[in-house]
């Protein structure tokens, strides 16, 4: 393969860890293909920084095929870079030779930057503990048609489910809410058989822990479901609305919900 | 706090707070612009003036416009709390963003739109609102013999003045951004979003954010050039 060699400036984001102050370093960076994915520029990168002594750029990968949301990156002023893909999925093809490349991390008050372009974002995994799951039965696995359910739902709930938690809705947004992200988590239940016994405590509790970590509220920009690498679509947020406003109408719960902490 | 203000006071309680006094504030708009309108005629006021008197002391519209004070109040306060705890919900900003490739620019300045139409309603109701209510008002006789206060003069008096039509017509298009983005977004918020329904909502919206501020700022505009002939 030959290697036309394009040249950048790479501008990151470097901290050292989550109590450290962190600044934007620039980095030269020459020979790189067209064809390297995003990453792999990242990785030769930390190559010569390896190779000078210094600090390598710390940053979220794992699968590198755009299924696990485990990378991150707000790239040139968008989440994940000028495409709607995971950076995974984006090449260096999508940046002309000469082209100065801004790198910073996710910036959101629950998500603290822990080193460079790592941010922690377990503050989802907290907002599903507090009722993004089925409380299943035990036992062996039932019958696949054992519930039926019209394909055009199971469609639809299929489709908030491919919500890879990648957190790119909260950097994408202004108020940095986590709007899109809970409705997809709360879609994907109430629209099946199974999220019904559950329902309104799932709509009541994901949203209060959701304020409760510091998540901004919603504006209907948009701008997070023009970034949502899985196309999840802002009919969720309203569906949201709906279900928690319904079920903080008629919910039998009075207490006041304590946050996960 | 019980669970109705915990709701209420949740990030999605405070919106829906935002959309339905919204949505209240936009019905005001027409029947304050249908009452404009007889800015226009030719009578010397007379209908004006009638229209003024029967909004300021028929008992079911005063009833209303407490409800209205209500909602503005609550609209801008609501607005104020959402945009401070939106902002500390990112403490440190990005350098480099592209906000406007994913979303326009009404709606991520909704709180300086905002602002603007609250200067420019507090401008406005010391100018007229409150004058007409606690202040000094010329008196006329309708036809009908009953002496009334002479809003239309007062009226008439402010719009020949170039400076005043330039503000208000400034406030409409900040008005017509605001709307572009809030009426959409108030059924958004309210969970009102239906595949049948919704392209309608957002045609309505578009037509309502531009047909409704320019009617008001074109009567201003209409005033200017009849009274400096």
């Amino acid at each position: 393969m030959e290697h036309t060699g394009r040249s950048y400036t790479i501008k990151v984001w470097r901290q050292k860890n989550a109590q450290a102050q962190g600044s934007i370093q620039t980095y030269p960076l020459k020979d790189i293909s067209p064809d390297m994915s995003f990453l792999e520029m990242l990785d030769i990168l930390n190559e010569q920084l390896l190779q000078k002594g210094e600090d390598p750029i710390a940053f979220d990968h794992d699968c590198r095929e755009g299924i696990c949301g485990m990378c991150s990156l707000f790239i040139n002023g968008r989440a994940h870079g000028p495409l709607t893909t995971t950076t995974c999925q984006l090449h260096m093809r999508s940046f002309e030779n000469n082209e100065t490349i801004f790198i910073e991390p996710w910036r959101a008050k629950p998500f603290p930057v822990i080193k460079d372009l790592v941010v922690d974002r377990t503050a989802f995994d907290r907002i599903i503990q507090a009722g993004g799951y089925v409380t299943v039965r035990t036992g062996s696995a039932p019958d696949a048609n054992e519930i039926l359910i019209p394909k055009a739902i199971a469609d639809e709930a299929m489709d908030a489910a491919s919500c890879i938690g990648c957190g790119a809705c909260v950097a994408a947004c202004k108020n940095a809410s986590a709007m899109l992200f809970v409705s997809a988590k709360v879609s994907q239940l109430a629209l099946l058989p199974q999220g019904q016994s559950e329902r309104k405590q799932r709509a009541e509790r994901m949203v209060a822990q959701m304020d409760a970590e510091g998540f901004g509220a919603c504006t209907n920009t948009g701008a997070c479901a023009a970034e949502c690498p899985k196309q999840i679509s802002l009919v969720n947020i309203a569906r949201l609305n709906r279900e928690y406003l319904s079920a903080k109408i008629s919910s039998d719960n009075v207490e006041e919900y304590v946050p996960i902490k | 706090m019980n669970w109705f203000t915990r709701t209420l006071t949740s990030s999605i309680g405070r919106k829906l707070v935002m959309s339905l006094t919204g949505l209240f504030l936009c019905s005001f708009l027409v029947v304050h612009l249908i009452g404009n309108f007889q800015l226009l005629k030719t009578d010397s006021g007379e209908a004006f003036n009638a229209y003024a008197k029967f909004m300021t002391t028929f008992p079911l519209i005063k009833f209303i416009s407490y409800g209205l004070y209500a909602g503005i109040l609550l609209h801008i306060i609501q607005g104020i709390l959402l945009t401070l705890e939106n902002g500390k919900a990112r403490p440190v900003a990005y350098a480099y963003s592209k906000a406007g490739d994913t979303s326009s620019w009404a709606s991520r300045n909704m709180g300086l739109l905002g602002t603007v139409i609250f200067l420019f309603l507090a401008g406005h109701m010391t100018q007229f609102w409150g004058r007409m209510h606690f202040g000094e008002m010329p008196m006329v006789n309708l036809a009908n013999g009953d002496s009334v206060k002479d809003l239309y003069k007062i009226t008439m008096e402010a719009f020949a003045q170039p400076i005043m039509v330039a503000l208000y017509v400034l406030a409409m298009v900040a008005l017509a951004f605001h709307l572009l983005h809030g009426f959409k977004s108030a059924f958004q918020t309210l969970g009102l979003t239906h595949k049948k329904y919704t392209p309608t909502i957002e045609t309505l919206g578009y037509v309502f954010a531009i047909v409704i501020p320019a009617a008001f700022a074109v009567i201003p505009i209409l005033v200017f050039l009849m009274t400096n002939k």
